[in-house]
């Protein structure tokens, strides 16, 4: 049996993260990880997941997308209420289950309502609607109320004080200060399965007829067009599909930390674009690349805590550096050059890292 | 040449994965052998075998609110400093660790997780409510004592092994109805708050609560958040029109100061009373102290009161840092000073395993009776919430004085 060159890559990937993931299980499991690095390892792969969702938007569909991290925020509000209201009721594993199936949906709704009208334009459209989304769901999700008490559910748009429940009543998403008490569901092993199954979706969607007819748009718009390929319809695939992984990656991150607010540091306009950094430097359009990324720059900033406030300093230096040396042409150049000379196998790979 | 393409991103891809283990790994050891030498060198200053207690805290130290965090980490560092050449606790020295978590709830357990493995033993922090939340879910798996000087919210103090040395949002919400009622300063009310912040949000749902039972009339509550923190002509306005005669700020003083130059502008003078984020108003660069004339607010700590406990603080805190300590630092101070008591009361030594240390802190807490900057009596019952008595002050030529 043939194994051809696109399978063995995507093959070659999936091997990364499920090595990764059996490497950390042993130190894990043996004590040789510090509290600080199994603290980090559930983070480091949501923000993968959602830099593999990303990815699919700005490397494979060619639309630039700077609010990814609203679609996360939905995945997560969601997700978090239905755990909360639901958390006596439904045992651990099934509740965890269906939030994940509640997060998605309703980050892929949003995610198909926005492109309705965005998609059917060229440009940088989508760049701003994003954006403007991105703030607009956080402001939103501030102002709301809502209560759960035995008549059912309560909404205000005001304050607390006018859901009006009685006394056995819970306030679950309390205005600015969000959602408090989710479960604690999310494990490194269930991140890990998300991870690979957002690989999965994404790069045999790349690999089929699908992909290739979005691919097409991105390369040349007028030709797809003219191939009677349905420009809108196949955007609109890859747009939603893209928020569904990135309310998937919400999920995780509600389930993971007790508090969820619905502010800048974790949904905001900077930490979509810290996402948009993690797909640029892992590469456009690799899949791959943006799982490595995201890791590495996830856990870069934690790592040079011992450098106290001057870590932020050498992170920027850091992702300067990495930049020129990953995608400088003439750095790449070189480092043809001086590597050929060598037997690369030796430190190829220890040039970029 | 695609082969060699191949290989070369595969090997690439590995050696990444390589290095970031490495990384971790060096991370760990660095760690581990950073903790044996800080004590092989507390050691030699300390009169006792060697054994020291280990305590860290958590705050923002950069970004916006790095304000607050630096606070609370300085003042828990001169606590301990202070202390130490007092002899100790118990005659065991303290050390002291501090880490940033840029106010994210996610960043303040990797913060955690850090001083952990640092060898924390006890935790002051976080300074935050929302990252003090998230802390303790961790701390309450650890068993780890937790005393927050000024996470506010209502969830801090959720766990049994969590306690504050601040007072919660709804008090100071609930204190502020009773203070207002109690002492005639108005019948209508008009509420300037700031909707994207918990505290704020928190003080102002519970005053609302408590001003409906005292008959306190509420006649405009309006919002802002920290998007839309410049202009104030619209709230005021409001209230103004309303015929508010108290207008109640349970914001911080940076819009406060903003607030009260507006008024002054178009005319409007209620009186303004604030709550214990107002503390700092006369500190504001390019603000007239004179507009803050006649504020009133709660505040359990005035930078300029004479007693000697404050006086001492607020020099060495100059001379060591450089600022006026604010409540945060002066919460942060006492904290460290009720975990000595809480220590001393129990004869708890540093070779305790840290859920054994949590578990003799948990019940001396409710024993103890402490006296520091914040309060001249402050009691603590199983709950984790603190009894201390609020303060209110009125603002009279550029200084605090006391409103009684």
């Amino acid at each position: 049996m043939k194994i051809d060159k696109k399978t063995k890559s995507n093959l070659i990937t999936y091997g990364i993260v499920v090595a990764a993931f059996i490497i950390f299980t042993a130190l894990a499991s043996t004590g040789n990880l510090s509290s600080h690095m199994k603290g980090l390892l559930v983070p480091m792969i949501y923000y993968a997941v959602i830099a593999v969702a990303l990815n699919l938007c700005v490397g494979i569909l060619g639309e630039l997308s700077i609010g990814h991290c609203g679609f996360m925020c939905i995945g997560a509000f969601t997700s978090a209420f239905f755990s909360k209201a639901t958390a006596d009721i439904i045992p651990g594993g099934i509740r965890f289950l269906l939030a994940f199936l509640i997060g998605i949906a309703f980050a892929a709704l949003f995610g198909f309502l926005i492109g309705i009208p965005v998609l059917r334009l060229k440009g940088d459209y989508l760049a701003i609607v994003t954006l403007a989304f991105g703030e607009i769901i956080k402001n939103v999700i501030n102002a709301f109320y809502v209560g759960i008490d035995k008549s059912g559910i309560h909404f205000s748009l005001k304050n607390a004080m006018d859901l009006g429940l009685d006394e056995n009543g819970i306030v679950i998403v309390n205005g600015a200060m969000g959602i408090t008490g989710t479960p604690h569901d999310s494990t490194f092993t269930i991140a890990v399965v998300v991870l690979l199954i957002s690989l999965l979706v994404v790069q045999n969607l790349v690999n089929s007829r699908d992909g290739r007819a979005i691919m097409a748009i991105r390369d040349n718009y007028i030709a797809a067009e003219s191939t009677g390929i349905n420009v809108t319809r196949y955007k609109m695939m890859a747009f939603t599909i893209s928020a569904a992984i990135a309310g998937a990656a919400g999920v995780l991150f509600s389930h993971n930390i007790t508090t969820l607010t619905a502010s800048s540091q974790y949904f905001g306009y900077n930490a979509s674009i810290m996402i948009l950094v993690y797909v640029v430097l892992g590469g456009i359009g690799n899949i791959r690349g943006s799982v490595i990324a995201a890791c590495i720059l996830y856990t870069l900033p934690e790592l040079l805590r011992g450098f106290s406030t001057y870590r932020m300093l050498i992170y920027s230096i850091v992702l300067i550096v990495m930049m020129i040396v990953n995608w400088s042409p003439k750095i790449i150049e070189w480092r043809k050059r001086t590597l050929g000379k060598f037997n690369f196998r030796k430190n190829s790979g220890k040039e970029i890292a | 040449m695609k082969k060699f393409k191949k290989v070369i991103s595969s090997l690439m891809a590995s050696a990444l994965v390589v290095s970031m283990l490495a990384g971790c790994t060096d991370a760990a050891s660095t760690e581990t052998t950073d903790a044996q030498a800080q004590p092989a060198q507390e050691a030699s200053s300390s009169s006792d075998n060697g054994a020291t207690f280990k305590i860290g805290a958590i705050g923002p130290l950069t970004g916006g609110a790095a304000a607050y965090g630096n606070a609370v980490c300085n003042a828990a560092e001169l606590a301990v400093e202070d202390i130490n050449a007092a002899g100790g606790i118990n005659g065991y020295q303290v050390e002291y660790n501090k880490e940033d978590d840029e106010l994210n709830a996610e960043k303040s357990v990797n913060a955690y997780n850090t001083l952990k493995d640092w060898g924390m033993q006890i935790l002051v922090g976080s300074t935050t409510s929302a990252c003090s939340i998230a802390v303790s879910e961790y701390t309450k798996a650890d068993n780890m004592f937790q005393l927050t000087p000024s996470g506010s919210a209502e969830e801090c103090v959720t766990y049994d092994n969590v306690f504050r040395v601040c007072f919660s949002d709804p008090n100071q919400g609930i204190a502020s109805a009773q203070y207002i009622a109690d002492h005639n300063l108005a019948t209508k009310i008009g509420i300037i708050y700031d909707s994207s912040d918990v505290y704020s949000n928190g003080i102002y749902q519970k005053f609302a609560e408590e001003a409906k039972n005292k008959n306190l009339e509420i006649v405009s509550a309006e919002a802002f958040t920290q998007d839309n923190n410049t202009d104030f002509s619209v709230q005021l306005q409001k209230a103004k029109d309303a015929g508010a005669d108290l207008v109640f700020l349970p914001i911080y003083y940076k819009d406060a100061s903003l607030i009260l130059t507006q008024a002054n502008t178009m005319g409007y003078a209620p009186t303004f009373f604030g709550v214990d984020g107002m503390d700092g108003i006369l500190t504001v660069e390019n603000f007239d102290t004179k507009l803050a004339e006649g504020v009133m607010l709660l505040t359990p700590f005035a930078a300029d009161a004479t007693d000697d406990l404050t006086v001492n603080f607020v020099k060495k805190y100059e001379e060591k840092y450089g600022e006026t300590p604010n409540q945060f630092a002066a919460d942060a101070y006492d904290a460290v000073f009720i975990i000595k008591q809480a220590i001393e009361a129990k004869g708890a030594t540093p070779d305790m395993s840290t859920a054994d240390l949590c578990e003799a802190l948990k019940t001396a807490m409710t024993e103890i009776e402490a006296a520091g900057l914040t309060s001249s009596k402050m009691t603590w019952d199983a709950s984790g919430e603190p009894n201390k008595e609020p303060k209110a002050v009125v603002i009279k030529d550029g200084a605090y004085v006391s409103a009684e």
